[in-house]
């Protein structure tokens, strides 16, 4: 079996002049969350769309499970989450399971033991009857998540699965990701919401202007030496001198003393040393670059897409 | 190495791993029924079906009321013949109203069914488990070839067999006039499909009422050529035939449908001055066929 869900080279589309991915390339592992970010308009769905096989590479190559993607065989072994969600309303929950299922393929009592399950497990087996048209975004969400589990797929993709969902809703969607990931599925994630994916995710991308710009293992981008806030109350300029024996970059704002230490370790030592010469600490919080200062950083300025 | 990737998982799956979905998805033909049978549910459930069966029913009542008094009216007159012709012409009336119906129901139901999934996305979460695309479309035109034939037998067979009941007359060929008005839909639900999936859902259905009209026209042309005998306007009919048959569909029906001394009346929808050739009839099935194999092709190509 191959070791790569995802290996995706220079994968390319272009629309007449314009190009909304000029070059994908990236490798996921099996059994691991990779989490997709960029920009609105960066070419995040056309991406997905290429790995899934909506859409046609103008170039490069792609294969999922070790096959080109778009197969049968390959669809038959991936779920997706759409980012609208979008699914025939007039059906209630546990039909549109049930078509979906058909979809796949599944037989009658599989899904028959599963649709109940599936339900139960997003939330919804309460409202398994009634129809879709009358469910809320959140709701629709959850059955979709629900559609893209029947076939236990090997790669689960999910476009956005938590932007309409209440912190309940979210917790959901982390739980079955993690149950999924357990069971050995890969889940390839697209989302705004930074702090869901640093809280889902092992490694992620980054995509800007059509192309991957950086990847990196969760917290992989934080530097070696940490950065800490000491809220202090009298201190003066002899005990901030004597603090440059744990390091040379420290500096005080107001009631808040800045240092950058090497390693952790050394913060009780310099706690203890400000009591000693009578400073009153109140707090002191080592500052960790979030994935969303990360993005920020390397997306640059907001440019209004 | 591909073969031997699905093998592998086949084998890891037979013992109890993960996934459920050895086979690559339920096949041709079980996609196929499974989108008809959902195209159906969705008239069903939407309440095209019912709104339209309701339309149907009191086109007929309103037929059945006119004939009724037609007859009525006629009791006391000794003409048979000409009461005959009255009812024939009447009726032959009412089917070609109905024609157009009918096919109207065919362009509107269909307009919105690929381009509105395509535009809402809704196809994605069905395009991406394993079925073959071509499938998707033909399971959708099963389902309203279905339902077509259903809406037809109902609007006019149910026309012919109310002035059958009240007048005694039934047409030789009513199978073979039920069949081309039939075909006809089903012309323009391949035409309005394929548009539909390059098009959106507005656009798609002025394609195909667009053809109609020329179609229509193009029918009054090639018979007002006839009575003129005017080779160049037949010409021009008979292209217009050829880009849209349904016209020469109606006009065969119109023909088969009515004795012989009321086709002479001239130009008409119920005229058969000119009277299109069974190979026209032919032309359109293939027509149809070839539209339909259209929107597969187009579908599967496309990105979603």
């Amino acid at each position: 079996m191959a070791a790569l869900t995802i290996d995706a080279s220079q994968l390319r589309k272009t629309y007449g002049t314009r190009a909304a991915v000029r070059d994908l390339t990236l490798q996921v592992a099996r059994g691991e969350a990779f989490g997709f970010l960029g920009p609105n308009g960066a070419g995040k769905s056309t991406s997905i769309k290429m790995l899934l096989g909506l859409v046609k590479p103008t170039g490069g190559r792609a294969l999922l499970l070790g096959e080109p993607v778009g197969t049968r065989e390959v669809r038959a072994r991936i779920g997706f989450l759409p980012e609208h969600f979008r699914f025939y309303d007039w059906l209630s929950a546990s039909e549109l399971i049930l078509f979906h299922g058909r979809l796949c393929g599944l037989a009658e009592e599989t899904l028959r033991r599963k649709i109940p399950e599936l339900l139960d497990r997003v939330g919804l087996g309460a409202q398994s009857n009634k129809p879709i048209r009358s469910f809320s975004k959140g709701m629709m969400q959850r059955v979709g998540l629900a559609q893209a589990i029947v076939n236990d797929p090997e790669i689960l993709f999910l476009d956005e699965p938590t932007s309409g969902l209440d912190p309940a809703g979210r917790k959901l969607v982390r739980d079955v990701i993690s149950e999924q990931r357990n069971r050995g599925a890969t889940v390839f994630l697209n989302s705004h919401l930074l702090g869901e994916v640093e809280q889902s995710c092992d490694r992620v991308a980054f995509i800007r202007d059509g192309r991957i710009v950086s990847r990196y293992e969760m917290g992989g981008w934080q530097s070696t030496d940490t950065e800490v806030q000491i809220r202090v109350a009298r201190i003066n300029s002899t005990v901030v001198e004597r603090l440059k024996g744990f390091t040379q970059d420290v500096r005080l704002e107001g009631e808040l003393l800045c240092l950058r230490v090497t390693q952790t370790d050394h913060l009780p030592e310099v706690v203890r040393c400000l009591v000693e010469n009578g400073v009153e600490v109140f707090s002191v919080i080592p500052q960790r670059v979030s994935l969303e200062e990360l993005f920020l950083q390397m997306m640059g300025p907001d440019t209004g897409l | 190495m591909s073969e031997n990737a699905i093998h592998v998982h086949a084998a890891a799956s037979a013992t109890g791993t993960p996934s459920l979905s050895l086979a690559a998805g339920p096949g041709a033909l079980r996609t196929t029924l499974l989108m008809a049978r959902i195209t159906f549910l969705e008239a069903a459930r939407r309440k095209i079906l019912w709104i339209a069966t309701l339309a149907g029913i009191v086109f007929l009542a309103f037929f059945w009321t006119a004939l009724h008094f037609v007859l009525k009216n006629a009791a006391g007159q000794a003409n048979t013949i000409s009461l005959r012709e009255a009812v024939v012409m009447m009726t032959m009336m009412v089917l070609y109203a109905g024609s157009m119906m009918t096919s109207l129901m065919a362009v509107l139901t269909s307009c919105d069914t690929l381009s509105g999934e395509i535009a809402s996305g809704t196809i994605h979460a069905i395009a991406t488990k394993p079925v073959e695309r071509w499938c998707l479309v033909l399971g959708k035109w099963v389902g309203f070839v279905g339902m077509l034939t259903l809406y037809v037998s109902l609007i006019e067979g149910g026309t012919i067999g109310l002035s059958w009941l009240q007048s005694g007359y039934l047409p030789h060929h009513a199978l073979a006039v039920l069949s081309l008005v039939w075909l006809q839909t089903v012309v323009l639900l391949g035409v309005t499909m394929a548009a539909s999936t390059c098009f959106s859902s507005l656009t798609s259905g002025a394609v195909s009422l667009g053809l109609y009209g020329l179609a229509f026209v193009g029918g009054w042309i090639e018979q007002f050529g006839a009575l003129r005998h005017v080779q160049a306007l037949v010409d021009l009919g008979i292209l217009s035939s050829l880009i849209m048959p349904c016209d020469a569909l109606w006009r065969r029906a119109a023909f088969i449908f009515q004795p012989p001394l009321i086709g002479s009346v001239g130009a008409s929808p119920f005229g058969s001055s000119l009277v299109p050739s069974s190979a026209m009839v032919v032309y359109a099935a293939l027509y149809a066929l070839l539209a339909i194999l259209l929107a597969q092709i187009l579908f599967s190509r496309r990105d979603l």
